[in-house]
């Protein structure tokens, strides 16, 4: 492709270089009324302007150069770079565990694109073990990218093809499965495969990270050695979110897929698991250490049932003070079927509402209520205006979570219409997703500045 | 055996032709081809930190922390698809790394934790200003650039940097000195510790805007690199907008001799120490280069060259060198390593007091994390009661006259790390002098600190969006420079100044304040640059103390005398003790030092008085008699009359 030399650049910037002649990876002098400048052409981001051409000069920075000053170019030589990962053949040994890692998209080894200034994923055995050797102590991998998406592009298509591919892996005689995933929604697949694979023999952990691997103090690398054990070595077989504990490079937890969310939008230790503990710690030394006493064990059998079913007509809508009722309407209008409420307090939402709530449930929408609070059950007796809504066909979802309720009835709705029968499978929980109980240390929302909270983070890791 | 290590240590350092730096010559420099470059950091007067919004210049103390955060670092690949070689290193080191945060001066953003916020454009501002001092080519668009450090020093694994422009040049009174480029940059963490496999930072320094100046190694003496080193602090420091006070300017001076390779000596703070800590790194390369061809002509073939090791079994043998009977008790591996065709080397001198045994331990102390002392070798310049130790160790191996021998100890898990240090560092002496960067010593010597890094560890920063530099920013901008240094150094010889006071003039940034005094004031220049670098710098290394004094209470203080019409001479008075009590208004302290105004006359009389008490025992010294009334009259006329109108009162 001819215009591929001069990668990124558009406009301007683009008219100059074809004007002087260089090629992007060329070596060039550029004479500006700014002085001089010597460097190799580099590609440019395709957000970026088209005034500036970017330069690596000899010690290694970066520089733009504004177009407008450039009085001329000269191409005086040309070296293109090659970004690749060192492959390295994986080792395999025959007494470590089998693990299947499926790629959708998420950085876990990566290198940049210089283009886009995106990273892109390492994801070949050989690549991964280029990046992290140490998989290679933990177990084999084998690995296979079903697709190449963005988290926040994980949809009911993605599901479903995981579920079935994950099943497929079981039937082989898998020991464990990872699957490497964008952080952003990561708690929504965890959801959907709890539904969606049930009673796994083996763990299936789904792992990201928040930091790319293509900076040194990435979390990549361990909260993957992290899944790996878990995977390969685990006792737990259930669908996990496997991601840092502490944002200090400690330990990982393992989080039920129906009970945890992303609760920082940029901390390493940003999943947490709600109204409940985690459900176990894992580190390279310790292992997977369950702090739940009960979880599915792992099975020699390879009973697994796959369910992948999804209705997209489903909506999750967060409630605020003086919504109008034309926001529910318009949903029915258009045909939705499901629609999950994070409302106020114990599970509210205003009287407005009402009427629009009443023609929905009449028009056979299925309406469930969560809270907005996240921790904490749906109480819809307490209040009469609970009552009420009770009484025009909302369903408390007790102490499922907003995003959970969200997945789990578009789950539902695309095996049955029934209403009792949907009420049935929404209120019987799989893997709590619904809890009967919630323990006192599962809300541990802590505040700082109190002497006694200042203490633990002095002597604990955060 | 006959060989004597310290005396081949003496024998060696004269074979190179090392001279100690106070007899060294112009021409010893040119012998072994002295060329050094400096990189100064300067920190910048912001109020926030270079990429978030938390206060800059607010440190803790070490065990003042709120939280620790631990993290590993991992290299990663270059975006030319390599790994850099001092990252690979780090990485066998496998250090844990502890942050010790506090509240007040780190955010999320320090430890990597959120992504970085928009530039601090005060910083910006003032690194630009630098810049066009420097005669800088600036760029049209700033593109923030990952740098990679996998020390730890700062917790995301890389510094935020950016340059601002390329090729400039420094006026030095006496010549001109080329610049390879400025960048503006996030300071790093201050380390607290590094013991074993756990090293610890405090994050209060993290983040602040700083510059980093690069000249071309243009320099061909150790004074003329200290010379440059203070000229392009003056130039930072004229702005008025850079911090003062230790730790915030630090320069990395990087060295080679003839044939040797550039090496940087990081963080010297003191522009003093760098004459002798040049003159030493360039002479222990022209000793390693000495070291390699010894050892090509030693060595038949240095391809096929490898180290024996063994363990020693402890409870057959019997050590009376302490830290080895201390590592055994330890319960550390103890390992012989046999160094073929080695004799003469390892006692080789390399700096005064140190030799080329030392290059192997600190490498293993920095590596392999064998905390000092690490090892002994049979060529050891301190020690030669080892010589029994040693005994025992030369049957375990195929050993002749030739070979040279070390004993090392360290925990199991090091020990491998720690065979293929000592092999590599070896290995390296074929080659000669290897790419690393050293740390000063106060008494002028350095130790490996580090493989020095290539450009490979640069990486764009996906975080962040390039800057453009317009032509209306950079004007606005340009108005507000200050005078070029080359200028200020014009004025003070215009002015008569006394070239002794220069240094501290320009240190301080005093030929504004000067200035201002002369235009507003109408105080000659050359009292003022007096009562400054003379008078003042003397009370200041008279009352080491914390004080609130700034130097703009010597305008005020002037101003003052101007307005009362006192005699300037009252300056030197009233200067130290503003300077011991900045808290007092000028009239307390003229009341605490009991001023009494007096008239012309009055004094005038007092000075008949005196003249007729004063009765000499000796005639002959009546000479004297001036002085003594002089010196009685002093603290009565300071302050009202000038002492020269009564001296010339007293001769009539
Ligand atoms: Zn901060």
């Amino acid at each position: 492709m001819a215009e591929d030399i001069f990668k990124g650049y558009k406009g301007r910037a683009l008219e100059i270089l074809k004007t002087f002649n260089v090629r992007v990876w060329g070596q060039a002098i550029i004479k500006t009324n700014r002085g001089e400048f010597k460097g190799t052409v580099l590609p440019r981001a395709e957000n970026d302007d088209d005034m500036h051409i970017v330069v690596k000069v000899a010690t290694g920075y970066n520089i733009g150069i504004d177009v407008s000053t450039i009085i001329s170019m000269e191409e005086i030589g040309y070296k293109e770079a090659h970004y690749k990962i060192p492959e390295k053949e994986f080792p395999i040994n025959p007494k470590n565990p089998n693990v299947k890692l499926f790629g959708t998209g998420g950085t876990i080894a990566s290198r940049l694109d210089y283009r886009t200034g995106a990273v892109i994923p390492a994801f070949s055995p050989g690549e991964l073990y280029g990046a992290v050797p140490e998989l290679a102590d933990i177990c084999n991998i084998t690995t296979e990218k079903l697709f190449a998406v963005f988290s926040e592009n994980m949809g009911p298509e993605q599901y479903k093809k995981l579920a079935i591919a994950i099943g497929k892996e079981i039937e082989n005689g898998i020991d464990g499965i990872i699957i490497g995933h964008g952080t952003d929604t990561l708690s929504h697949t965890a959801a959907a495969l709890t539904f969606m694979v049930q009673n796994p023999p083996v763990p299936i952990v789904l792992v990201g990270s928040q930091r790319s691997s293509d900076r040194p103090s990435s979390d990549a690398a361990l909260n993957l050695i992290h899944a790996a054990i878990t995977a390969g070595h685990g006792d737990i077989a259930e669908v996990m979110v496997c991601m840092f504990g502490p944002t200090s490079d400690e330990y990982g937890f393992l989080h039920r897929g129906t009970r945890v969310r992303k609760m920082h939008s940029s901390y390493r230790s940003t999943f947490r698991t709600l109204s409940d503990t985690p459900l176990a710690t894992v580190s390279r030394k310790d292992g997977v250490k369950p702090i739940k006493k009960e979880y599915n064990h792992r099975r020699k059998d390879r009973n697994v049932i796959i369910k992948p079913y999804f209705e997209e007509k489903v909506s999750l809508v967060y409630y605020y003070p003086n919504m109008q009722p034309d926001i529910i309407d318009s949903l029915v209008d258009n045909g939705y079927r499901g629609i999950v409420i994070a409302g106020t307090g114990l599970g509210h939402v205003n009287k407005p509402l009402y009427p629009a709530i009443e023609r929905a449930t009449k028009k056979g929408v299925h309406i469930y209520m969560t809270v907005q609070t996240l921790y904490g059950y749906c109480h819809m007796y307490v209040y009469d205006t609970g009552r009420d809504l009770m009484a025009k066909g909302i369903v408390p979802a007790e102490n499922m979570l907003p995003e959970t309720a969200y997945i789990k009835l578009g789950w539902v709705l695309g095996q049955t219409d029934d209403r009792e029968e949907v009420k049935k499978l929404m209120l019987t929980p799989i893997n709590d997703e619904i809890t009967r109980r919630e323990p006192y240390n599962g809300y541990l929302v802590y505040q700082g500045g109190v002497p006694e909270v200042e203490e633990f983070l002095r002597k604990f890791h955060k | 055996m006959k060989f004597d290590a310290f005396e081949n240590y003496c024998y060696t350092r004269k074979a190179i032709g090392y001279v100690a730096r106070k007899n060294a010559t112009i021409d010893d420099y040119r012998r072994i081809g002295f060329m050094s470059g400096l990189e100064v950091h300067q920190q910048l007067k912001t109020k926030e930190k270079l990429f978030c919004n938390c206060p800059a210049g607010i440190y803790q103390k070490p065990n003042d922390y709120d939280a620790e955060i631990i993290r590993h670092m991992r290299p990663t690949l270059s975006e030319l698809g390599e790994y850099d070689g001092t990252a690979l290193m780090e990485f066998k080191t496998r250090k844990e790394i502890v942050y010790l945060i506090k509240h007040e001066t780190a955010c999320t953003y320090e430890i990597d934790d959120t992504p970085p916020f928009k530039i601090d454009r005060e910083a910006l501002e003032i690194a630009l200003e630098i810049a066009m001092l420097c005669k800088l080519n600036i760029v049209g668009e700033v593109h923030i650039t990952r740098k990679q450090y996998l020390d730890g020093s700062i917790p995301t694994g890389f510094q935020r940097t950016a340059i601002l422009g390329v090729e400039g040049e420094l006026d030095l009174p006496n010549r001109k000195v080329r610049l390879i480029q400025l960048s503006i940059e996030e300071d790093s963490c201050r380390e607290v510790s590094d013991i074993g496999h756990r090293r610890v930072y405090m994050t209060d320094r993290l983040g602040m805007p700083l510059i980093e100046t690069v000249t071309y190694p243009d320099m061909k003496t150790p004074d003329e690199v200290k010379e440059v080193a203070e000229h392009i602090r003056f130039l930072n420091r004229s702005t008025g907008k850079v911090r003062v006070g230790i730790g915030s300017s630090r320069q990395d001076v990087n060295v080679s001799c003839k044939g040797g390779t550039r090496v940087e000596i990081k963080g010297v703070s003191h522009n003093k120490w760098i004459p002798e800590l040049t003159h030493n790194e360039c002479f222990r390369q022209w000793a390693l280069l000495h070291i390699r061809e010894k050892l090509l002509k030693q060595i038949p073939d240095v391809s096929q060259w490898k180290i024996e090791t063994k363990e020693i079994n402890t409870h057959g043998c019997k050590f009376r060198y302490l830290p080895i009977i201390q590592a055994i008790k330890n319960k550390n591996k103890i390992i012989a390593v046999q160094l073929p065709y080695f004799r003469g080397i390892l006692s080789h001198f390399t700096q005064p007091g140190r030799c080329f045994a030392h290059e192997i331990s600190e490498r293993l102390k920095v590596i392999a994390c064998l905390e000092q002392p690490n090892m002994i070798c049979d060529e050891d310049i301190e020690n030669k009661e080892i010589a029994s130790d040693f005994k025992q160790i030369y049957p375990l191996f195929h050993a002749t006259e030739n070979d040279a021998f070390l004993i090392f100890w360290g925990p199991d898990d090091d020990i491998k790390t720690a065979i293929e240090t000592i092999e590599e560092r070896c290995k390296l002496a074929f080659k000669g002098v290897p790419n690393e960067t050293r740390k000063a010593l106060s008494n002028g010597t350095t130790i490996f600190e580090r493989v020095l890094p290539g450009p490979d560890r640069m990486y764009p920063d996906t975080d962040s969006a390039p800057i453009p530099l317009t032509n209306e920013y950079l004007q606005k901008i340009a108005q507000q420079l200050p005078v070029p240094l080359n200028k200020r150094y014009q004025q003070l010889i215009e002015w008569n100044v006394p070239t002794d006071t220069f240094t501290y003039l320009l240190r301080n940034n005093l030929v504004p304040l000067i200035e201002k005094i002369y235009h507003e004031l109408q105080i000659s220049p050359k009292f003022v640059a007096t009562l400054l670098a003379h008078r003042l710098k003397n009370i200041q290394g008279k009352y080491k103390h914390k004080t609130s004094f700034n130097f703009y209470m010597v305008y005020e203080m002037l101003q003052f005398i101007k307005h009362n019409s006192y005699s300037l001479s009252l300056a030197h008075i009233l200067i130290k003790e503003k300077y011991l009590h900045p808290e007092m208004d000028f009239d307390s302290i003229m009341h605490s030092i009991n001023f009494q105004r007096k008239n012309k006359d009055e004094i005038l009389s007092f000075v008949q008085l005196l003249r007729t008490k004063f009765i000499p025992l000796n005639p002959k010294k009546e000479k004297l008699k001036k002085h003594w009334i002089m010196g009685k009259i002093r603290p009565l006329a300071i302050g009202n009359v000038e002492m020269k109108e009564i001296c010339e009162l007293i001769e009539q």
